[in-house]
Parts: structure tokens; sequence; C-alpha cells
């Protein structure tokens, strides 16, 4: 074939293009390759694949889409834990004129990934996922607003997931940080495709994130049972509504400034270069106004879990449940206010930098009054110390302390000398794994027996949570200190060899997290067999307080078999209060959406489309334009998008349950 | 209606409170529709808002290259507004007529109205060739990559919104003025005047006080 035939059908793609030089990217790359093929094996062996694309692909079932984005974050966690540990050897052991086992090329990659691994395909599917699963079963609905979208948005975040993966393999990701700054993520620095591939990876993923919040902004407004007034909803619905609204007044903000970042890429115009007029510096200020209320948008639901949890196990109404909604409202608010405190070198001036920086110790109090309210939940409560309540009492403890590192940086002098330190890192991976994940394992303990009918297995859950909480101290603390001693952050190799005792204490945690991961892996695959002794036929638990404990666990498809009607705060304890009986008669069919298969093409051919815009396969992109639009539309004529089921299964599945429920006496 | 009925006897009959409604609790098909696609607007107007910070940044940036006064042909730029702005009273003329339920005099309305889309994004495509063809191209300064982005986009949208016009005038021949398809019609009419609005800031802060300043 032409050499011109050649470039064009493959771009800039070749042999060479794949990381064949790079021993520890070829093992991995053999052992993924191996275990998927385990994988599609087993699933083909088992013919499974039929039902998963019926049953769970194409379903619009916002319980299963939720379930999916778990899974989600939880492969792609593993990956970003893979690479955490990664950089922490490398950290460990590249002292006394060694090199460390990972070249500046790789290593750069390393911690790119990471960043964005970690916030995009991991928290963000963790956070979306408990949203989506719990939120329509909390305010009584059957589904979302609008259940066709929230399949093609979960199915839009794992196709940036999947242009993320490929990168390891079919040429390498940026070696730019997390948020690609220029002018070093511009084509004269970064001329090869891993900011390519951050940018694609990201605008796909993007179109999921900003579609999946106006989804959940309205089903929250729209779709509440009857007599659930905004001051009825349950906090974690409240803080689910906030952190929507902040997804889709933030998510475009990174949707323009990527594109534009984009165009100077791949047009060669001049927003962010150093010559004709353009400015790096907006970049910076552009993609913080996204990337702060980003971080916001991932607390606030933990937020919600952390009030759930703690009212429920402390068997009392939350404490300060309308200050609790104004907190997280305004947290919403402010969090627009803040994004220039993470550059304050930038030399903005004073009085600038006095502004963010005050507003953003005021955070702090909205903030403050949250740990209070949970504090005096917990004053004088039967406190049982489950699970979900040890993740939450070991939030309370770490997120403080980050809270608090977090109002001396937003001090503009104490920045100036903190400014991209090791102190800097260990403050927001204290609030993110305090928070965030602490959080997540919180909800996911919390909420396990709702979607699978049985409890998780306490013992490994503890071994994994002492696991983590220990080895996030041991993991972060050496941060801070190496912090103030100056080390900045995403060195490769150190001068100074009185500062790696730090780094190999700091590698300990991170080894006592990988042990943290591994329980809770081997705490699902236990609890997947002793589900008959944890099983809990009740669906309700931990003597819960919201209205999805009111259904079964798992509940039914339709969700509820008559819409609650809501007369108080903590509808279904009110319920229990008040003698609350099952119907167990007159069940009527019920209205469904219909399963559709177009949101997993339509995601496939954004990920063609990506990936022929990486590598400069101009046809591939077009081709795939070209397609998404037609299947866009072609979706549009097909009218028949509902379906009921009839009132014979709902009875049917009623009375399984009454079977169920009586053989518990 | 009824669930007020019912929520009144949840709150006053004590003997025997409601827990659940005995009928299905119907939200309307597509009750939410109107909603989500006004804050699908909003997401698009903040892409808009980016796009104009970044010319109000960097607009003055000319790289001793062509300045507004230079490219701008402010008689071109008010036939080209003109033609949007018509565009939209075209198409508040045919959703007059879907009201009626008249299917023909809608869909006339509402070529008129992609005609008229079309007649706006040639004239701006001949603005874009001109001023290129003279060596103003995104490329040459900072002003004129966000000029170009700023209109091109909202010349992008422009251009969707007719392949959009065109499907649904699709569908309304084929099955008619059902609810589904005024719905349809109602989030496109939203959707079009949105860009006439955007189009407003872009002739007033781009064109007119490009040529001021």
């Amino acid at each position: 074939m032409p050499d011109s035939l050649i470039k064009f059908i493959f771009g800039r793609l070749s042999w060479e293009s794949l990381p064949l030089h790079e021993p520890i990217v070829v093992g991995t790359f053999m052992a993924v390759a191996l275990g998927g093929a385990v994988l599609v094996g087993a699933l083909t062996y088992y013919r499974l694949w039929g039902y998963l694309w019926r049953e769970w692909f194409t379903s619009v079932d916002h319980k299963k889409i939720g379930i999916m984005y778990m899974v989600l974050g939880l492969v792609m966690l593993l990956r970003g834990f893979s690479d955490a540990i990664m950089m922490r050897l490398q950290q460990a052991i590249a002292f006394n004129g060694s090199e460390g086992y990972l070249n500046a090329h790789h290593y750069d990659q390393i911690f790119t990934a990471h960043g964005v691994i970690m916030i995009f395909f991991v928290a963000m599917p963790f956070v979306t996922g408990l949203m989506n699963y719990v939120v329509p079963l909390q305010i009584g609905a059957r589904d979302v607003s609008f259940p066709f979208l929230n399949n093609f948005s979960f199915w839009m975040t794992v196709g940036g997931a999947v242009l993320v993966m490929a990168s390891l393999f079919v040429g390498e990701f940026a070696q730019t940080g997390w948020l690609a700054y220029p002018p070093l993520s511009n084509i004269g620095y970064s001329p090869d495709v891993g900011v390519d591939y951050y940018i694609w990876a990201l605008q796909v993923a993007g179109v999921g994130t900003t579609l999946s919040g106006i989804n959940l902004i309205c089903t929250i407004v729209k779709m509440r049972a009857p007599g659930m007034t905004m001051m009825r909803m349950p906090v974690f619905t409240w803080t689910s509504l906030c952190t929507n609204v902040l997804i889709v007044a933030s998510f475009p903000v990174l949707t323009a400034v990527l594109s534009m970042l984009a165009l100077d890429r791949y047009v060669g115009t001049n927003f962010f270069t150093n010559d004709f007029g353009g400015s790096p510096m907006m970049y910076v200020n552009l993609i913080w106004i996204w990337g702060h209320p980003e971080v916001y948008i991932l607390i606030l639901p933990l937020f919600g879990v952390f009030s759930e949890v703690t009212s429920t196990f402390s068997g009392k109404r939350l404490f300060g449940y309308t200050s609790m909604v104004y907190a997280t409202v305004v947290i919403t608010i402010l969090s627009y206010l803040v994004w220039l405190h993470h550059f304050f070198t930038m030399g903005s001036g004073a009085s600038v930098n006095s502004f963010f920086g005050i507003t953003t110790m005021i955070i702090s109090i909205p903030t403050g009054a949250k740990i209070f309210n949970w504090l005096f939940t917990m004053y004088r409560g039967r406190i049982r110390f489950e699970l979900p309540m040890m993740w939450t009492v070991a939030f309370m403890l770490t997120f403080v302390v980050g809270g608090m590192t977090g109002v001396l940086l937003a001090v503009p002098p104490a920045d100036f000398v903190l400014h991209n330190s090791l102190f800097l890192i260990a403050h927001f991976h204290n609030v993110i794994i305090g928070g965030v994940l602490f959080g997540l394992f919180a909800g996911i303990v919390y909420w396990w027996p709702k979607a699978f009918g049985f409890k998780l297995d306490p013992f490994w859950g503890k071994v994994s949570f002492w696991c983590w909480v220990v080895g996030f101290w041991f993991a972060f603390m050496p941060l801070y200190i190496l912090g103030l001693m100056g080390v900045t952050r995403r060195m490769r190799v150190f001068d100074d060899p009185s500062l790696q005792i730090w780094f190999v204490i700091a590698a300990f945690g991170a080894v006592l997290i990988a042990i943290g991961i591994a329980a809770f892996l081997i705490q699902i695959y236990v609890s997947i067999r002793r589900r008959e002794e944890l099983t809990d036929p009740t669906g309700d638990p931990w003597n819960g307080r919201t209205l999805e404990w009111s259904t079964s666990s798992p509940p039914p498809d339709y969700n509820f078999a008559f819409t609650p009607v809501v007369r108080d705060n903590d509808a279904w304890w009110d319920m229990k209060k008040a003698g609350y009986k099952r119907p167990l008669s007159g069940f009527k069919p019920i209205h469904m959406p219909r399963n559709t298969g177009t949101g997993v093409i339509l995601a496939a051919l954004s990920v063609a489309l990506g990936f022929g815009l990486i590598w400069y396969m101009w046809w591939l992109a077009a081709a795939s334009f070209i397609g998404i639009i037609a299947t866009a539309i072609g979706h549009t004529f097909n009218y028949h998008r509902d379906f009921h089921i009839p009132a014979s299964e709902v009875t049917q599945t009623e009375e399984a349950r009454t079977r169920l429920l009586a053989m518990q006496g | 209606m009824t669930t007020m009925l019912m929520l009144q006897t949840a709150k006053t009959a004590d003997a025997e409170p409601v827990f659940h409604l005995e009928n299905e609790h119907e939200h309307a098909e597509g009750g939410s529709t109107m909603l989500g696609f006004w804050i699908y607007l909003m997401s698009d107007c903040l892409i808009f808002a980016m796009l104009f910070a970044a010319y109000g940044v960097l607009g003055g940036n000319y790289a001793a290259g062509p300045a507004p006064k230079d490219l701008f042909d402010l008689p071109l730029v008010a036939v080209n507004t003109s033609m949007l702005l018509l565009s939209s009273i075209t198409y508040g003329f045919a959703m007059l007529t879907m009201e009626k339920g008249r299917v023909a005099a809608t869909q006339a309305w509402l070529a008129v109205t992609g005609l008229f889309g079309l007649a706006f994004i040639g004239i701006e495509l001949y603005e874009f060739a001109h001023m290129i063809h003279e060596g103003a191209t995104p490329q040459r300064s900072a002003f004129l990559s966000a000029f170009f982005t700023l209109v091109g986009t909202h010349g992008l949208h422009v251009t969707f919104g007719i392949i959009w016009l065109v499907t649904l005038m699709v569908q309304v021949w084929t099955r008619g003025l059902i609810a589904a398809n005024r719905r349809r019609l109602m989030c496109l009419s939203m959707f079009w005047h949105f860009l006439d609005v955007i189009w407003i800031g872009v002739f007033t802060f781009v064109y007119l006080m490009g040529v001021l300043r």
C-alpha cells in the first residue's frame, strides 16, 4: 500500500505508537488481555451476553443503571489505585542517586492518569451511581424523569473511561498533570496523543455527566411523591439536588474550556498560547471555575449519606434538618466564589487574593454547622456502631483535619509557601479520601441490602475499614510534614536522603490501603457466598427512616406498587409509627419505560469519534460523527417507548413478598 | 386534583391515615420535558458565557493584526441579524398555527423559518470566507480566535437547529400534530429563540462595540 493511503487510514497511529518498550505496560497489557479473555470466555460459555444486553446494558431502570455506575467506579478504582501505589513505590526508592523504576515519561503519565481517573472515573461514577439508585426510591418515584437519557449518560461515562484505558496500551496519556495547564498542554510542548486522549475522554464523559445532572434535577423537582414538599425531602435527596445543580452549572464550563484547548491544538487558534495575544492564565481561571464546584459535586452527596446514616443508626430524627438544608445550599453558592484560591501565586494582587481567601474561609462555616448537626444527632441517640456508622465517625475525625488544613491554605501568604507542595496533596487527599471515599463506603454498606436483598459481611468490612483508615493516616500525614519542609508535588527523584523515611512511611500506608481494597473485594465475594445467612427479607434491615426502606429488597422494577403519600419528614418512620399496613390487593397496571440499545450505540460511536480525532483518522471521525447524528435522529422516530406492567404481574410480585414477610412471622 | 383531595384527607382524617394513592399517580407523559429542556438551554448558555468571557478577555489582543474596524461590515451583519430575527417571528407564527391544529400552515411557517435560518448561515459563511481571504484567519490573533469560535459556535447551533427543524417537519408530516410532536416543536421553539437572544449579544458586544473600540 502506498504510504499516503496508510497515513489516510491510520492517521498518526503506527506500530511505534504501541508502548512495547515499557515492560511494565506490556506486563499490564498481558494481564488485562488475559483477564479480559477469561471474562469474555466465561460470559460466552455461560451464555450471559444476551442476558447482559437485555437486562442490563439496554436497561433504562435507574436501579440497574445505578449499579452499573458503581461497577464502573470500582473497576476504575483498581486502575487509579495501581497508579497511586506505583507512585508511592517510585518515590520511596528514588533516593541516593537511584532513578527508581519508572522513567520520567512514564511517571508523568501515571500522576496525570491517577488524578484524572480518580476524579472523573472513580468518584464521579460512584457518586452518580448512588444518586441514581437512591434518589428515585427516596422520593417515591418509579424512575427518573428521562430514563433513556439516563442509560445514554451512563454509557457516555463508560465511553470516556474506555478512551482513558485505551491510552495505556495504544499511544500514551497526557504528561501534564490532571488539569492539563497550557502552554505545557499545547501542541508545541505536548505534540503527541496524550493530551488529545485527555481532551476527548473528558468531553465524551462530560456529555454524560451534564445530561445526568439535568435528568436528576428534573426527577427531584417533578417526580416527588404527593405530600413530599421540598422541606420534607430526605437530606440525601437535597444534597443530590444541589450537586446536580452544580453539575449543570459547571460542566459546560469544562466543555467550553476543553473545546478551546482542542481548537488551539487542532486548528492552531491562539486562546492559550504565549504569542499572538493568547493567555494561558485564562485557561487556569476557566478550568478552576469548573474545578472548584467539582469538588463540592463530589462531597455534597456524601454529606447526604452521612446524614442518613447518622440519623438511622442513632435512632433519631436528624438534628437541625433545616440548617442542614441551608448549609448545603450556601455551600452550593459559595463554591462558585472561591476558584482563585487554586492559584493565589498567579499574582492577581492583594485585594483579589484577599477576597477569594475570605470566601474560602467562609465555606468552613456551613461545613462546620453540618459536623455539629451530626454530632448533635448522635448526642443522646441509641447509636448502633454498624459499619456505615463506623465509616461516618472515621469521616468526622478525618475530614475535620482536612478541612482545617484547607482553611490554612486559604490564607494567601501561607499559600505562597505551600502552593504546589505535598502539603496541598495531603490536604485534598485528606478531604477526598476522608470525605468522599469514606462516605461512599458508608453508602455502599448502607444501601447494599436494599439493592441485593442481603447485608454485606461485617467481618471483612471491618478489616477493610481499619486498613483504609489507618492506611490513610500513614499514607498522608508524612506528606503534610514533607510539604511543610518544602517538597513539591510530582517529583520523581530526590536528592536529600533525610526525606526518604517519610516516603517509606507513606508507601507503607499505601500498602495498608491496598489491603483495605482487597478486603473490600473479599467482603463482596464472601457476602455473595453467604447471602443465605445474610439475607434480609424485610426490606428494612437497619430500621430505616426514608421511603426506600418501605419497599422490598431488591425493589421490584416499578419500585412501589402504589405511590406513597408523604405526611412528614422521615416518611417511612412516620408510616411505621402511624401503623402502616402493606396493601395486599387492588393492584393496577403500571406504566413503565421500555429498554433501548440506542444509548450503547451512541456511546460506542462517540468513542470511535474520539479515537479518530486523537489519531487524526479523519475518515473515522467524520463517519462516526455522521453515525451519531443519524442514530440520534433515528431514535426520535421511535414513538413507542413505554409499556404497562399488567396488574396480574404486579399482584404476583407483591404476593411473593407477602409470603416472604409472613415466613418471618 | 385527586391528589389534592387525597392530601386533604391525609391531613384531616386522623382516624385513618392515607399512606398511598389508590390510583396510579400518573406523571403526565413528557411532564418534565419543558423543565429539562430549559435546564439544558441554561447549560448551553453557560458555554456561550464562557466564549463571551474569552472574547471579553482576548477581544483586544490583535497581535498587530486586523482589528474589528478593519474587518466588520456592519450593513452585512445588519442584514444577517434581520434574517435571524425574522426567523424567530416566523417560528412564532408556526407555533400559533400549531396551537390551532393547522398542520399545513404550521409546516409552511416552519419551512419559511428554515429558509431564513439558511440565509443567515449563508451570509455568515460568506463573511467568514471573506475575512479568511483577507488574511484574518482564526490563527492570526487571539482576538480572531475568540471571534471565530464565538460566532462559529452560534452558527453551528443554528445549523443543528435547521437539521432538527427538517426532522420535525418530517415527523409532523408522517404523524401530524400529536402531543409528542407538539412538545418537540415547543422545545425547538425555545432553542430557536434562545439562539436569537445569544445573537443579540453577539451583535451588540462583538460587532457594534467592536466597531466602536
